[in-house]
This record gives structure tokens, sequence and C-alpha cells, in this order.
């Protein structure tokens, strides 16, 4: 579904921001890319919508060639894969149910038709009550899962999350978490950035390792023990009350 | 439909940068009707005078009828005399007794004999007048030519001249309007451009971006023609009156609907282009 083949980016600083980087992502998998700050994490995201292009190597998105891809099907590629940007670009003029409908305006949906789907895909993130208000209004968690229905409103095959729980505490942390899983379940492939190791461990899925622009290491759906779990959700529930 | 929703709600937005690009624009087009005005009514009114008896030969008293149809033969065989009219001395005093009805004074001062019988002649081209003209003077039963070659020849360069005046004027206006228009547009671009930006991220192509700044540039300069139109016509309107009295019988106005009507299609049109250009400007150099 997703591959790249040593992948490297040099800033025009002279910085490395990757350097040979090979990953394989498979259809359906959820994967977390595990880094500090700066380790290349975005930059991997980036490339993955040719929001920039490698310095060397090849790129596969859902059978497109990413780095050679003409022009024109750059809208194409964006559309088949939903970002949930780290920022999350949300638009501040529009409302949420604005926001989310963005890109079936962009897709050219009917009117009637996209209204239903982003009515679906709020109740699916829980926010249909809010859905007339504007992103000021509304807390971190909440802004987090606008992000998430407007990059799942085209239900695209691929989704990229770039620290969807960076400024969340631990029990918003985890109902995104949860959200994306529940997603990743109707069979969406899910590549998560994040550099919070609690939320993680409890899901038991494919970690990343990144450091310094280099993958450092990888665990495969290594899940920690049933019991730790348990306890680990029923602190976030705690938390949550 | 959405495009002509997102650039009403730019132009709203900022209505002082909307209003500055219709000013703009509302001002070309009042020059543009105007000159359009001014143009086609001195057309018409060098069309009048063309087309009414272009020289006057007034004949001494002694001249015979005979005399008379011989110089009618000798002008009809140049091939160059499109009308030629004899008015008699009773038809002279008939003219003179309409053309001052109201002076019993004057009316009593004139009998027949004191005024001259003529024939008014057009000729099929203005440059024929000087020729047939001449051939008038020669002969010698003519007392004196006049014709309207200096009215005509007067008008045509003043009408040159405010056509030039005119193309240069609407030239340079919508030139000013294109840039001042760009410059603006130009600027709702810039403060749009982190939403550009988010939108080109979730897929959307250049043309879903650069619409709705084509829409918006295109509007403005539908209402400026609309507005410019309006104005000119309206002040063409109220002075109808005093002009007519002015132009004395030459029949330039009232415009007909019609005509003004067709203008402002026209001037839609351009409008439409101008605003298409000067957007189209903008979003060429500031989407980058």
């Amino acid at each position: 579904m997703i591959k790249l083949d040593k992948v490297s980016k040099k800033f025009g600083t002279g910085v490395f921001g990757l350097s040979e980087v090979s990953l394989n992502v498979e259809k359906g998998e959820f994967v977390f890319l595990v880094g500090s700050t700066g380790a290349g994490k975005t930059t991997i995201f980036r490339l993955l919508i040719r929001d920039t292009l490698p310095t060397e190597g090849d790129i596969l998105v859902n059978g497109w060639d990413v780095v050679h891809l003409p022009k024109n099907k750059l809208p194409t590629l964006r559309k088949n894969v939903g970002v949930v940007f780290q920022d999350l670009k949300l638009l501040l003029d529009r409302t949420i149910f604005e926001n989310v409908l963005l890109p079936l305006e962009v897709a050219g949906a009917g009117d009637e038709e996209a209204a239903k789907i982003v009515d679906s895909v709020l109740g699916l993130v829980g926010l249909t009550e809010h859905k007339d208000k504007f992103p000021i209004q509304l807390s971190g968690g909440e802004l987090q899962r606008v992000a998430i229905a407007r990059a799942l409103v085209l239900s695209p095959e691929i989704l990229l999350a770039d620290e969807p729980t960076g400024n969340l505490d631990a029990a918003t942390s985890w109902e995104i978490v949860k959200l994306l899983s529940d997603i990743n379940k109707r069979g969406t492939t899910i590549i998560m950035a994040t550099h919070n190791r609690d939320v993680i461990k409890s899901l038991g899925k494919r970690i990343i390792h990144i450091e310094k622009g280099k993958i450092v290491d990888e665990e495969k759906g290594k899940r920690i023990s049933g019991k730790h779990q348990d306890k680990k959700e029923e602190k976030v529930e705690e938390e949550r009350e | 439909m959405s495009f002509a929703k997102t650039a009403w709600k730019n132009i709203r937005r900022s209505p002082y940068q909307a209003l500055a690009a219709i000013l703009i624009m509302t001002l070309t087009f009042l020059a543009i009707s105007f000159f359009t005005f001014l143009l086609v009514g001195s057309s018409k009114v060098i069309n009048y005078f063309e087309s009414k008896p272009q020289v006057t030969a007034f004949f001494r008293n002694e001249a015979s009828q005979g005399d008379i149809n011989k110089l009618e033969n000798q002008l009809q065989a140049t091939g160059k005399i499109a009308a030629i009219k004899f008015v008699s001395k009773d038809d002279a005093l008939k003219i003179y007794r309409q053309q001052n009805a109201n002076d019993p004074l004057l009316l009593d001062l004139v009998t027949a004999d004191v005024l001259p019988a003529s024939f008014e002649i057009s000729t099929v081209q203005i440059e024929d007048m000087g020729t047939i003209s001449n051939m008038l003077n020669k002969s010698a039963i003519v007392s004196d030519v006049i014709y309207q070659k200096d009215v005509v020849s007067t008008l045509t360069t003043w009408t040159s001249a405010i056509k030039k005046i005119g193309i240069v004027l609407i030239v340079l206006l919508s030139l000013v309007s294109i840039f001042i228009m760009a410059t603006i547009v130009g600027i709702k671009i810039s403060q749009k451009k982190e939403d550009i930006e988010i939108m080109k991220l979730i897929g959307a192509t250049n043309w879903y971006i650069r619409w709705p700044f084509l829409t918006e540039g295109i509007l403005y300069g539908i209402f400026g023609a609309v507005v410019g139109w309006a104005i000119a016509t309206a002040g063409l309107l109220y002075t109808t009156p005093f002009l007519e009295t002015f132009l004395k019988g030459i029949p330039v106005l009232p415009a007909s609907d019609t005509d003004l009507l067709i203008l402002l299609g026209l001037e839609i049109v351009f409008a439409v282009f101008l605003g298409a250009i000067s957007s189209f400007l903008a979003v060429l150099r500031y989407s980058k």
C-alpha cells in the first residue's frame, strides 16, 4: 500500500531530514511512527502527499509513483490520502460542518449527498451537536476530531495522522487513538506519528522508531500483556472521570 | 454556483476594497458610455448634413427658365448629383414666411421679387461638392453659391479629435482599472494564502482555487459597467430636452432604448473581459 525505498530528504540548509529510509506498510495496517520532535515523522507524511519531493529514492502510495506523478494528478493523490495535520489546518472562518465539507466541495460532490456524508462522519467522530460552531469555540480534543472527520470524509484508503494527540491530556488522547483504531477496523490503512509512548503501547500495533531521520527500530505488533493494558485503560477511564 | 457564493462572501467581507474596484470600473464605463454618446451623436449630425442639400445656388433676377433648365441638364450630365430641387421666388417667399411667422414687420417688408430663386443640390459624394460649386460659380445666371462643406469638414475634424481623445482615455482607464483590480484581487489572494495552502493539501485543483477570484473580478466589472452606464444614460436623458433645442431639428435625439440596451450589453461583455483579465493576472502573480 505504502512503500518508501531508500528515501532521503536533504533540506536547503544541507541538513538531512531523512536519510535512506525504507518502509513498507500493508493494506489495512495500523502503524505507529514514533520519534522525538524533529526526527522526520512529519517529513515522511509530507513526502507521501508530495507536499515536498525527496532528494533521493522512490515512493509508492496506493500504486502511484509519487515522485514522478504528473502535477495534474496531484489533487487525485491527495483526495485518496486523508491527512490529519499536526497543526490541524482548519479554516477558522468556516463552521465545523463547512470544514468537514471542504474536501467534498473540492471533489465536486453534489450538495445534498455531501451534506449526508458530512453528517454521518460527524456522527462517527461524535461532533454532531457542534456542527454549526466555529473552530474557536471547540476544545483541543474536539478540534482533533474535526480534523480527523475532514480527513475521513472522502473515504480515503489511507489515513495519515500527524501527532493527533500532541496537545491532549491522557484521557482525550486515548479517545482519539480509539477512534483511529475503529476507523482502521473498517479497512483504512493508518499511519500515526506520535512521541507519546503511553498511547501506543496499549494498542499492540506495529511501531516504527525513527531518530534523526533514520529508522532505528521496529516492533511488530507486540502487545503489552493484556493485564497491563486493562490497567492502562482503567487508569484512563479514571482520569476521564 | 459555489464559486459565486465564495466570491460574494469575499466581496462582503472586504467592502472597501470591493468599493474601490467597482468605482474604478464605474469610471471606466462612464467614460466609455459618454464617448460613445458623443461619437454616435456627432456621426448622426454629420450624416444629416451630408444628406441635406449640400449646395445652394441663387439665381440672378434676369435668369430665364430656359437658362435654368439648361444648367440643370448640364449638372445632371456630370453624374455626381444625387438630387436637385428648384425653389422658385414664390417658394422662397413661402419658406421665408414660415421661418418668420412670428414677426409681421419682417413679413411686410419682403415680397417675392426681393427673394432669389435657387437650386438646392445634394451630391452623391461629399467630395464632389467642390466641383459642382465651381461649375455653378462659372455660370452667368448664378449670383451666389453657398455650400456646407465647411460645416461638414469642421464637424469631421471635431469628431475625429473626439474619437482620438476618447480612445486614448478609454485605453488608459481600462489599463488603470486592470492594474487596480489586479492589485485588489492580489491582496485578497495574499490574505487567503493559508486557506489556499490548506485547500491544495486536501486535493483542490488550481482551478478550484482560481474560480472564486475570477468570479469576483468579473462581478466587479459587471457592477461597474451597469453603474457607469446608468449614470451616463441618466445624464443623457436628463439633458435630452436641452440638447434637442440646441440641435434645432437635427434628428439625433432622443436615443432609442434598443441602442442604449445594446450599449449596456456590449459594455457588460467588455466588463467581463476586463474583470477576468485582471483577476487572472492577480491569480498568476500571487497564487504561486
